[in-house]
């Protein structure tokens, strides 16, 4: 396997019992990416981190770190650390004896020891702690010695389990940017496991989206955010509007759907769905326009009416009836004071979006990837 | 009046205690001070003491005919600990890293012997033990494993083997405790920084178990360093603890003072004892 990917996984399985955690995952992460696993409570994100750990052993597949296979190496054999989530500082050891742990264990001299726990305390700001206990110290500061006791080490890796997930918004916000400036600096690959959507999206190079031990779609976070593979992951990134309609055909290398609520949209065509095949269309609120009075005649426009304005400082929402029960969520940014809403409630509009600002996909496909869904990365 | 109570946070916490205060006062420490201050008198005829002061008491309790008791007593009751210590630590550790229903199974089975009688268990002991009609020596006799009866009672070896018996459980229950407080992800961690599995346990698993280890060595080392039924029945009259010492001077040789004195100095070592616990526990805390 390439040495150039800092973590491989191939075809990696993990059961508990019954209960498959991880299916058939294939991962290539490269050197220095900030790599996050995103997906919601117990879709297998920290099996996976663990695995990668040496903490759970795959029950079929490979991982390789470094190109080197690691078997079933324990976690001290392996070149990574982790950051875990509840920090696991040991809290019996000063600040700088839970730095010094790592250097200490793999008998670096006492003189180097004390110079890179003084860089390394530098490094997330907390030179002059090194006498305190865990206990005395406030959360982001235990999540720095954390950070600090692992990157100490050099590892080809750092894996991170959730770990902002106990801070408060505010200090998870300036962590965030923290920790990527950080792994700016260093240089390390990080692997990140979160289910904050929001988090992955600001900090990752690439994030993988897992859903019932499965990654559905690998990719940046305009490419996930902007081009979803699959209805859940449009779903889960951010907020989306789903319609649904029929295949009608194919014009000017786009896909004709015809609306279940009447009206015919073009939307990009991301698989090959096949004529007459019922489908879910994907659009985000925020790329949809709303003009009052009734469609003139361009594409993907339908006419409605509005059923709720909700003001939120940046941005207006209008909740807007397409009739047979189906509302669109259209948001509009307020770019001018006093603008005011562009409608008002119960008048009729029409909403229109780009050819390229809709995902299309097919409902069956869907119905499968929740029963028995096939690997796809 | 609540409304008092509520201003002063003080008096409402004197009222709350002055139930369980009076009686540790009455039940606990006016035993105790008895015990010192007999120390202190003189014995009367048949039991019970005089009032009139005198050091003499103390002074013969430290003669070194009943200081060597003391110090054997110490040395068995020692042992008796590390062995508990030693047998209860993986035990404790097994107990504590099973599923909930298996762990609460072998806590009963740790716990079923001791809903018996403390003598009668001791008895049971006496019946395998025995020198020449003791099962043991009987069924290894009787298979011609060996010639001579094995000196397996009337001796220390008797009495540890008692004392361990009986002691075990308050041994492996601050353990298991201890063992079962420790959060996994420390050692995970420990072992993600390097430290192989023997690293583990004395960098993380030894130090932060240290106060059930203490807890645990107290409740096993007192009450073996008073033990006297254990050494009366298997020690066979011949090899004598402290306690025995003590249970004669006030049963048979009806000197109370002495007595006292007696039990006045083993209390002194145990507060020793309990005092070093404690610096022990807040170094670490
Ligand atoms: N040791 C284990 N024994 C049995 N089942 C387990 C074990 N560890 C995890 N699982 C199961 O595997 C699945 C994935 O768990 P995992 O902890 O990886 O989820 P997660 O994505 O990290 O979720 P969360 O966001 O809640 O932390 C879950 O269904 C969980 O119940
Ligand atoms: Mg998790």
């Amino acid at each position: 396997m390439s040495a150039s990917y800092a973590v491989e996984l191939v075809s990696v399985t993990k059961r508990f019992g019954e209960v498959v955690a991880v299916r058939d995952m294939t991962l290539r992460i490269p050197d220095g990416e900030f790599f996050s696993l995103l997906g919601p409570s117990g879709c297998g994100k920290t099996t996976t981190l663990r695995m990668i750990g040496g903490f759970e052993m795959p029950s079929r597949g490979e991982i390789f770190i470094g190109g080197e296979p690691q078997g079933y190496r324990p976690p001290y054999q392996r070149p990574v650390n982790t950051v875990f989530q509840s920090y696991a500082l040991f809290p019996h050891m000063t600040v700088y004896e839970n730095v010094a742990f790592g250097l200490e264990m793999r008998g670096v001299s006492r003189e180097d020891i004390r110079r890179r726990v003084a860089e390394a305390l530098d490094m997330v700001r907390l030179a002059g702690m090194e006498r305190r206990r865990p206990s005395q110290l406030s959360g982001g500061q235990q999540q720095r010695v954390a950070l600090a006791r692992a990157l100490i080490n050099r590892p080809k890796v750092l894996l991170l389990d959730e770990p902002l997930g106990a801070l408060d918004l505010k200090l998870r916000k300036a962590m965030q940017l923290e920790l990527k400036q950080l792994q700016h600096r260093v240089g390390i690959t990080f692997v990140y496991v979160t289910h904050d959507q929001e988090e992955a999206l600001t900090m990752s190079d690439r994030i993988a989206v897992m859903n019932h031990g499965l990654v559905l779609q690998v990719g940046t976070a305009e490419e996930i955010y902007e081009h979803p593979n699959c209805r859940f992951v449009a779903d889960f990134i951010g907020e989306t509007n789903f319609l649904h309609g029929t295949i009608a055909g194919r014009r000017q290398g786009a896909l004709e759907v015809t609306l279940d609520v009447g009206g015919t949209v073009l939307a990009q065509a991301g698989q090959d769905i096949g004529r007459g095949q019922p489908v879910t269309l994907a659009v985000r609120p925020e790329r949809v326009r709303l003009s009052p009075g009734l469609p003139g005649g361009e594409v993907n426009a339908l006419s409605g009416t509005v059923e709720d304005v909700v003001y939120t400082g940046v941005a207006t929402t209008y909740w807007v009836a397409l009739g047979q029960g189906e509302r669109l969520m259209v948001r509009q940014q307020n770019e001018q004071i006093g603008a005011g809403p562009v409608a008002e409630r119960g008048e009729k509009v029409t909403v229109s979006w780009p050819v390229d600002a809709a995902s299309v996909f097919a409902q069956a496909s869907e119905a499968q990837a929740q029963a028995a869904p096939e690997a796809g990365a | 009046m609540i409304e008092t109570l509520r201003r002063r946070p003080g008096l409402q916490a004197a009222l709350l205690i002055f139930p369980a205060a009076s009686f540790l006062v009455v039940f606990f420490l006016m035993p105790l001070f008895i015990v010192v201050a007999y120390s202190f008198l003189e014995r009367g005829k048949y039991g019970g003491v005089v009032w009139s002061f005198t050091l003499e008491n103390l002074q013969r309790a430290v003669d070194p005919l009943y200081f060597n008791t003391f110090l054997r007593s110490a040395r068995i009751a020692g042992l008796t600990t590390v062995i508990c210590l030693l047998i209860g630590y993986p035990l404790a550790y097994l107990i504590a890293t099973q599923s909930d229903r298996r762990r609460n199974f072998l806590l009963l089975a740790l716990m079923i012997p001791f809903w018996s009688n403390f003598l009668v268990r001791t008895y049971a002991w006496l019946t395998l033990l025995r020198t020449n009609t003791g099962l043991i020596n009987v069924t290894l006799m009787g298979l011609g494993l060996i010639r001579e009866p094995l000196p397996l009672f009337g001796n220390d070896f008797a009495i540890i083997l008692g004392l361990v018996y009986g002691w075990l459980p308050d041994m492996v229950l601050p353990l298991y405790a201890a063992l079962s407080r420790l959060d996994p992800s420390l050692l995970e961690a420990a072992s993600d920084l390097y430290a192989p599995g023997r690293r583990v346990f004395t960098r993380v698993v030894w130090p932060l178990t240290l106060p059930g280890v203490a807890a645990g060595s107290i409740l096993v080392f007192i009450p073996s360093l008073g033990a006297f039924i254990t050494p009366a029945l298997l020690g066979g009259g011949k090899s004598l603890m402290i306690g025995n010492v003590i249970n004669n001077q006030f049963l048979a040789a009806h000197d109370w003072p002495f007595g006292s004195a007696l039990s006045t100095i083993m209390i002194g070592l145990m507060l020793l004892a309990t005092l070093a616990y404690f610096r022990l526990v807040r170094r670490r805390g």
